[in-house]
C-alpha cells in the first residue's frame, strides 16, 4: 500500500479546518500531546502537523490567491528517514506511512533540516520531533465507524478538498483523482518522490452569452401571459 | 518484506462516551459529536447526520477544546468595588443570590417607574425569541440584538422585497445552480454550508464569480474575481439590470405571475398620493387585464396583466405599471456599463459579459423538474421551471450606508432572471418566505409594570408605524424607527452608549449587555466609547448609572461593568435554536436544534437563559408567572417545554404532543428534551417534493406554513420590485403624505433622496461628505474564516494562526508611496488616527486597504498576557470610524448608518496613509493592560493538552536492523 492524500487546490479556501482538526486529534493521539508555548502570551507557537500557507501568484489585477495545505508528503525516498541517526524516523513497509518513534527520537532536528516541505516540527514540550501520522491511530481502528477510519483532516474538510487513500490501488479515489485531474507532486525535482498529490486549479472555461428571449427592448411588447 | 506489525490499541474505547450537541464557536450552528473520556474532551467532530454541516467542521469548531480550557472564563459573579472607577477592573466576587438580588431590585424599580430606562442589548447570541419576549414582558422597547451593526440591511432588504433573504433566510440551490455570484462575502453565518456548496459547484463545472475588493478565502477559488470599489455593488447590479432590460433578457412570465411588476402606480408627481399603488374601492391593487381590456384586481387568477403601459383610471388618474417605471429608470444611460465602469472599478465589457452569461444560463440552460404542484389559486401545475443562477451577498454589502438599496438591487437582478425559489436559484428556508412584510409592528407604548403590546422590533410599513412623539422626536434610546432610521428592524445597538451618555433622547438607568463587546471591537470609535462608559455628570455620577454584563469570558467590556454575571460555555448549557427565532432550516426541511451540556460547569456560573427565566419569575413578568403569582417555570428547560406562544406552538418544533409524536404543532411534551437528546440534538421536518419550490405561490407549501404558524395566510406572497412602503416615506419627505411628516430639513432630504421605491444607488454617506482627495483610500475589514463570528480569538490554537493583523495595501500603490512590506504607517480618517504595520498584496483593489477585524485585544483581557501581539502590534480599525456623520449645515450630526435601516456603516470609511518615521513602531493607540479578575488562574506559559496518556507506536527492532543490513 502507498497511503497518502490528494489535496484539491481548486477548492481549498484556506479555512484552516484541517489544521485545527489535526491539532485536536493528534494532541490526544499517538504522538501527543502537541505542546504550545505562550498559548496566551507573546508570539504563541506550538507543534502543528499540518499548516496552511496562502500566497499569491502573478501580479495585480490578474493575481490569484492560492491556499496550500502542507503536511508530510510520506515520500517514497524520504530524506528525513535517511538522515535520522537513531532510527526513530522510519517509513512503514506495509503502507508507506512515515513515522517517528517518539521513544527513540532525541530531538536533534536533522530530519527537519532534511525535509524540504517544512513538515516536521520539534515539540517544545517533549523535545521530540512530531509530524503527520496520516492518523495511523484512526485509519486502522476498527472500533471507529468505517466512514471515520480516515485522517481527522479528511473527515473535517468542509470543501472535501482532502481525499485519503492508497495510491498503489488504481481503483482508489486518490489514484483516479490523480489521473483525471493530473495531480502534481510538490517539488519533484528534489527526488524524494512525495506520495501526496496536489490537484491543480481547474482552468476557467468560456461561457456562452445571452440568447434570444424577448428581443431588444424596443421590440418588447406585452405578451399574453396568464397569471 | 517486513510483516505488517500489529498496532497497539491507541484509544481506550471502553472508557469513552459520545454526546451530541450544537456547536457555538460561531453562528453557523453545526451539529457536533463530542467524544469524552474521564470528563475530558477527547474529540469534537461534525455530526454526519446533521442537516447543516453533514459531518464536516470548520477550524473554529475543531478548536472547541481550547474554548473550554480558556483561562479567561469567569468563575463567579463580580461586583465593581464601590470606591473603584469603571474600566479599572476592580471587582469583588459575590454570590449568585446577591447578584440576582441586586439585579432584581434595580430592575423592579425601573419597571415600576419608567421601564424604558432599562436598555437591554445582546450581542452575538441566538436566543432573541427569549430575550425579546423577556424585554416585551418587562415593558421596555429599548431592546435589540446586534443585527443593527451586522446584517439588518440584508435581512430587511430581503423581507421587504421577496419575503426571504440572503443571510440566514435563504440559500443558493447548491445542488442545481450553474452560475453563482458571491457579493462581498469573506465568510458568513453559513460557514460550512457555503464551503460544502462551493465544492459542489466546482465539481459540476458551474461558474463562480466573486465580487469583492479583496481576493482571499472564497474569492481565491472563484473562476472570476471582480475587484470592485467598496460600496459600488449596487451600481454594478443596476448596470447588469440595464443590460438585461436592454436585450430583453428577462423572465416576463415570472414577473407577471409572481411580482408586482404589472401593478399600477399612480403617476401624479407633486401631488399627495403620487407613486402609491392604485387601488379600487375594495382596497385591491390593480393591473390592466389584456383579455378583458379592463382593470382588474392584481391578485385575480386567470387574467393576463399587461407588463407595460400607461393608463387612465375611470376617475381620470394617470397610472402606469411598475415595470414601465422600472424600464424608464434603468434604461437611462447613467446605468449603462460604460457609464458605471469608472465608479465601480470594473470595465464595461466585463459587466456586460457577466450579465449576458447569467442570462444564457437562466434562459438557455433552464432546468425542468416534472413534479406536480398546486399554485396559489389552486391550479395544478405539472412542473417546476428552474433558472439556475444564484447569488449570495453579505457583509460587504450590508456594512455600507447604501446597503439596503444595494441588496434590493441584487434581489432585483435575481428576480428579473426569474431565479427566486426555483430549482437552481435562490431558495427560501422555512419558516421563510413570509408575506411582505411580516405583520409585526414595533411596540410603541412603555408603561410602568406593563408588558409591551407587541414585540419591541417589527416591520414598519408607513410613517404611522414610527416610534416618534408628537414633535417627531425619537422614542427609542437607539433612535430606531425614527426619521433617522425608519426601517430599523434590528435596532441600532451601535448608538445606544453614545445616545445614553448624551441623554439624547433621554438618559437611562441601566444598560444590560449579553455577549457584546461594546467597550472594544463591537463599537465604532472605541477609545471615545470607553470614555463615554466612564463619563460622569456634574454630581459625579456615571451618565449611564448601572451597567450589567453577562459573558462567559473576561472581555474588555467586563472591566466597564458594575455587575458581571458569568455565563456558561456552549458545552455546558441547555439552549434552543428555535423556529421562533433563527432556526437551522435547510431549503428542503424545517429544522431546529438544541444544546445539551456535554461537560459540567466546574465554576459558579449560570447560563444567561437560566438567569432570564429566574429573573422573569422574580419580577413576576406575566408570561413567566402563574395564577397564584408564583414563578411559572422551574428553570429554562421547563420553560422551553411548556411555554406556548400560541396553542401548540413552542420554542421547539420536534416531538411535540403529550406522547411526543407530533411535529411542528402540538401540546407540550414533558419528555421533549429527552427526545432531542436521543435524536442527536436536532429536529428535521422534510418538505414533500411539491412543497420545495415557488413557495411564495405554492398552495401545497403555504397550507403547511399556515398550519405551522410560519405565515398568517395561504395568500400568494407577491414579490415587491416596487416598494410602496418606501414611497410612503418618500412622500412624507416631500410633504405629500397624509400622515406624520418630518419637520427638519435634513430628515426630509434623506427621505426624498434615499427612499426610492425602486432599488437605487447612491454613494455611501461618508463618501459624500469626505474629500476623496484628502482621504483617498477606502478602508474595510473582514474576519478570517477561522475566527468569523467567534467571540474568542483568545483561543489558544486559533490565535497561533493569527495573533497580529496588518494593514493590507496594494503592492504597487504602497511602493509608490514609499511604504515597504512590514513598514509602519499612520492611517487617519476624519475622526481618528492609528498606527499600523503594512503588508503588501496583489489581490486587492488598488484604492482599497483592509485588515482582519477584531484581532487586536486589550492586554490582560481574554486571559492574554500584557505584552501579547494582539495588544502590541494588532490594531482596531474601529478607532477611525465615528458613530456620527460630520455635521450638516445646520450643525446636527446624524448616525453613521444606513438612512433606511440604521445599519452601522462600518465599510464607508475613507482614510489617508502616511509612512511612519523611523523608530515609530508598534500599534497606536495603546491601552493600559487590564487587571485580572479575582479568582483568576494565570494562563500557562506552556500547554500540551491531552485527554489521555499517549500510546506510542514503536518502530519494530526488526525493521531497524533489517534496513541497516540491506
Amino acid at each position: 500500500m502507498k497511503l497518502g492524500l490528494a489535496i484539491d487546490l481548486d477548492t481549498c479556501v484556506g479555512c484552516h479546518a484541517c489544521a485545527t482538526a489535526c491539532k485536536q486529534w493528534n494532541t490526544s493521539g499517538t504522538i501527543g500531546p502537541l505542546t504550545d508555548t505562550n498559548p496566551y502570551g507573546k508570539d504563541p507557537n506550538g507543534a502543528w502537523l499540518n499548516r496552511i500557507r496562502t500566497f499569491e501568484v502573478d501580479e495585480s489585477p490578474l493575481s490569484k490567491t492560492v491556499n496550500m495545505p502542507l503536511s508530510c508528503m510520506h515520500c517514497e525516498d524520504a530524506a528525513c528517514v535517511t538522515v535520522c541517526p537513531t532510527g526513530a524516523s522510519y517509513k512503514r513497509d506495509e503502507d508507506g506511512i512515515v513515522l517517528i518513534d517518539q521513544d527513540r527520537c532525541m530531538g536533534c532536528n536533522l530530519c527537519a533540516w532534511a525535509c524540504p516541505y517544512g513538515a516536521r516540527e520539534l515539540d517544545p514540550g517533549s523535545g521530540t520531533m512530531k509530524k503527520c501520522t496520516l492518523c495511523v491511530d484512526r485509519i486502522y481502528d476498527e472500533q471507529l465507524p468505517e466512514a471515520e477510519r480516515q485522517p481527522a483532516c479528511v473527515i473535517t474538510c468542509p470543501t472535501n478538498s482532502r481525499v485519503f487513500g492508497d495510491f498503489d490501488d488504481p481503483e482508489s479515489e486518490v489514484s483516479k483523482l490523480q489521473k483525471q485531474r493530473e495531480g502534481k507532486p510538490l517539488m519533484p525535482e528534489l527526488g524524494y518522490n512525495p506520495v501526496n498529490t496536489y490537484l491543480p486549479p481547474r482552468e476557467p472555461i468560456e461561457r456562452p452569452q445571452g440568447g434570444k428571449v424577448l428581443g431588444k427592448v424596443k421590440q418588447i411588447v406585452n405578451r399574453i401571459i396568464h397569471r | 518484506m517486513t510483516k505488517a506489525s500489529a498496532l497497539p490499541q491507541f484509544e481506550d474505547h471502553q472508557n469513552q462516551t459520545h454526546k451530541y450537541t450544537t456547536c457555538y464557536m460561531c453562528a453557523c450552528r453545526c451539529g457536533i459529536k463530542v467524544t469524552l473520556e474521564d470528563e475530558k474532551i477527547r474529540f469534537i467532530q461534525g455530526n454526519p447526520n446533521h442537516p447543516v454541516n453533514k459531518g464536516v467542521l470548520c477550524a473554529k469548531g475543531n478548536a472547541g477544546i481550547m474554548k473550554q480550557l480558556s483561562p479567561a472564563k469567569l468563575n463567579k459573579p463580580l461586583l465593581r468595588k464601590p470606591d473603584s472607577e469603571r474600566g479599572a477592573a476592580e471587582f469583588e466576587e459575590i454570590s449568585w443570590d446577591r447578584a440576582l438580588d441586586i439585579l432584581t431590585e434595580r430592575l423592579a424599580n425601573i419597571r415600576a417607574t419608567d421601564p424604558r430606562r432599562l436598555a437591554y442589548f445582546t450581542g452575538r447570541d441566538q436566543m432573541q425569541a427569549l430575550t425579546g419576549l423577556w424585554a416585551s414582558q418587562f415593558g421596555t422597547y429599548n431592546w435589540a440584538a446586534h443585527g443593527g451593526f451586522c446584517s439588518v440591511n440584508m435581512a430587511a432588504a430581503g423581507l421587504y422585497t421577496m419575503g426571504h433573504a440572503f443571510w440566514e433566510f435563504g440559500d443558493p440551490d447548491w445542488d442545481q445552480t450553474k452560475y453563482f455570484m458571491l457579493w462581498g462575502v469573506a465568510e458568513d453565518h453559513a460557514s460550512n454550508p457555503i464551503k460544502i456548496g462551493l465544492k459542489k459547484l466546482k465539481e459540476r463545472g458551474a461558474k463562480f464569480v466573486a465580487v469583492n475588493p479583496v481576493r482571499t478565502g472564497y474569492q481565491s477559488i472563484a473562476d472570476e474575481w471582480l475587484a470592485l470599489k467598496p460600496g459600488t455593488d449596487g451600481l454594478l447590479a443596476l448596470a447588469m439590470i440595464h443590460v438585461l432590460l436592454r436585450d430583453g433578457q428577462i423572465d416576463d412570465e415570472f414577473l407577471i405571475r409572481y411580482t408586482n411588476a404589472p401593478q399600477l402606480v399612480v403617476n401624479t408627481p407633486g401631488q399627495v398620493g403620487d407613486g402609491l399603488l392604485w387601488r379600487d374601492g375594495d382596497d385591491a391593487t390593480q393591473v390592466y387585464d389584456q383579455l378583458t381590456e379592463s382593470f382588474a384586481p392584481a391578485m385575480s387568477a386567470d387574467i393576463a396583466p399587461a407588463l407595460m403601459g400607461e393608463f387612465e383610471t375611470p376617475d381620470g388618474v394617470p397610472v402606469r405599471t411598475v415595470f414601465s417605471i422600472l424600464l424608464d429608470k434603468y434604461m437611462d444611460p447613467q446605468y449603462s456599463p460604460a457609464a458605471v465602469a469608472k465608479e465601480c472599478g470594473i470595465d464595461a465589457a466585463t459587466i456586460e459579459r457577466i450579465a449576458l452569461e447569467m442570462a444564457h444560463v437562466a434562459f438557455q440552460e433552464s432546468i425542468t423538474l416534472g413534479i406536480e404542484w398546486t399554485d396559489w389559486a389552486g391550479r395544478k401545475q405539472t412542473q417546476f421551471i428552474g433558472r439556475p443562477v444564484s447569488m449570495h451577498a453579505m457583509r460587504g454589502v450590508s456594512a455600507h450606508s447604501n446597503g439596503f438599496q444595494t441588496c434590493r438591487a441584487i434581489h432585483l437582478l435575481q428576480i428579473l432572471l426569474g431565479t427566486i425559489d426555483c430549482p437552481g436559484g435562490h431558495l427560501a428556508k422555512p419558516p421563510f418566505p413570509k408575506h411582505i412584510v411580516p405583520p409585526i409592528k414595533p411596540a410603541k407604548v412603555n408603561a410602568p409594570n406593563t408588558p409591551l403590546e407587541s414585540a419591541p422590533l417589527g416591520f414598519p410599513t408607513c410613517p404611522e408605524d414610527l416610534l416618534i412623539d408628537e414633535q417627531g422626536q425619537p422614542q427609542r434610546i437607539d433612535k430606531a424607527y425614527s426619521w433617522d432610521a425608519p426601517i430599523a428592524a434590528h435596532g441600532l445597538m451601535h448608538m445606544v452608549i453614545s445616545n445614553a451618555v448624551a441623554g439624547d433622547p433621554y438618559p437611562i438607568d441601566t444598560l444590560m449587555l449579553f455577549m457584546a463587546n461594546m467597550a472594544w471591537n463591537s463599537s465604532m470609535n472605541t477609545s471615545e466609547t470607553m470614555d463615554m462608559l466612564r463619563a460622569k455628570d456634574a454630581d459625579g455620577n456615571y451618565k449611564i448609572p448601572f451597567i450589567v454584563t453577562c459573558d462567559a469570558f473576561n472581555s474588555e467590556t467586563v472591566a466597564f461593568s458594575d455587575l458581571v454575571l458569568p455565563d456558561t460555555t456552549y458545552l455546558e448549557r441547555y439552549d434552543t435554536i428555535s423556529m421562533l427565532d433563527r432556526p437551522i432550516s435547510e431549503p428542503d426541511a424545517a429544522c431546529d436544534a438544541v444544546r445539551i451540556p456535554v461537560v459540567d460547569a466546574n465554576r459558579d456560573v449560570l447560563s444567561w437563559q437560566e438567569v432570564m427565566v429566574e429573573v422573569a419569575g422574580r419580577l413576576k413578568l406575566p408570561a413567566f408567572t402563574n395564577a397564584q403569582g408564583q414563578p411559572k417555570y422551574e428553570n429554562y428547560k421547563d420553560f422551553i417545554i411548556n411555554f406556548e406562544r400560541a396553542p401548540g406552538i413552542g420554542f421547539l418544533a420536534g416531538w411535540r404532543g403529550e406522547n411526543g409524536d407530533q411535529s411542528l404543532l402540538g401540546a407540550p411534551n414533558p419528555k421533549q428534551w429527552e427526545a432531542y437528546e436521543e435524536n442527536e440534538c436536532f429536529f428535521k421536518y422534510e418538505l414533500a417534493p411539491n412543497q420545495r419550490y415557488m413557495r411564495h405561490a405554492n398552495l401545497d407549501y403555504l397550507t403547511l406554513a399556515k398550519e405551522a404558524a410560519w405565515v398568517g395566510s395561504t395568500e400568494q406572497i407577491v414579490i415587491e420590485l416596487y416598494s410602496e412602503t418606501l414611497q410612503k416615506f418618500r412622500l412624507a419627505g416631500q410633504g405629500l403624505y397624509d400622515g406624520p411628516q418630518p419637520t427638519e430639513e435634513n430628515q426630509k432630504q434623506r427621505l426624498v433622496r434615499y427612499f426610492d421605491p425602486l432599488p437605487s444607488y447612491y454613494s455611501p454617506l461618508e463618501q459624500q461628505s469626505v474629500s476623496s482627495e484628502e482621504y483617498p483610500f477606502y478602508a474595510i475589514t473582514q474576519r478570517p474564516m477561522f475566527m468569523y463570528h467567534s467571540w474568542d480569538s483568545q483561543n489558544a490554537w486559533l490565535r497561533q494562526i493569527m495573533s497580529q493583523n496588518y494593514l493590507y495595501m496594494h503592492r504597487q500603490t504602497a511602493l509608490d508611496m514609499g511604504i515597504n512590506d512590514f513598514d509602519w504607517a499612520w492611517v487617519e480618517s476624519r475622526s481618528g488616527k492609528i498606527r499600523v504595520q503594512v503588508k503588501h498584496m496583489e489581490g486587492v483593489n488598488p484604492n482599497t486597504v483592509w485588515t482582519w477585524n477584531a484581532i487586536a485585544k486589550q492586554g490582560g483581557a481574554w486571559g492574554l498576557s500584557d505584552d501579547t501581539n494582539e495588544a502590541k502590534q494588532g490594531f482596531l480599525m474601529n478607532h477611525l470610524i465615528s458613530e456620527l456623520l460630520p455635521s450638516d449645515k445646520g450643525g446636527s450630526r446624524m448616525t453613521n448608518s444606513d438612512p433606511i435601516t440604521g445599519q452601522a456603516a462600518w465599510y464607508d470609511l475613507q482614510v489617508k496613509i502616511t509612512p511612519a518615521t523611523a523608530g515609530e513602531e508598534g500599534s497606536w493607540p495603546q491601552f493600559a493592560p487590564l487587571k485580572s479578575p479575582p479568582g483568576y488562574t494565570p494562563a500557562p506559559t506552556k500547554q500540551g493538552y491531552a485527554s489521555h496518556t499517549n500510546v506510542n507506536l514503536n518502530r519494530p527492532w526488526s525493521d531497524i536492523f533489517g534496513r541497516r543490513s540491506s
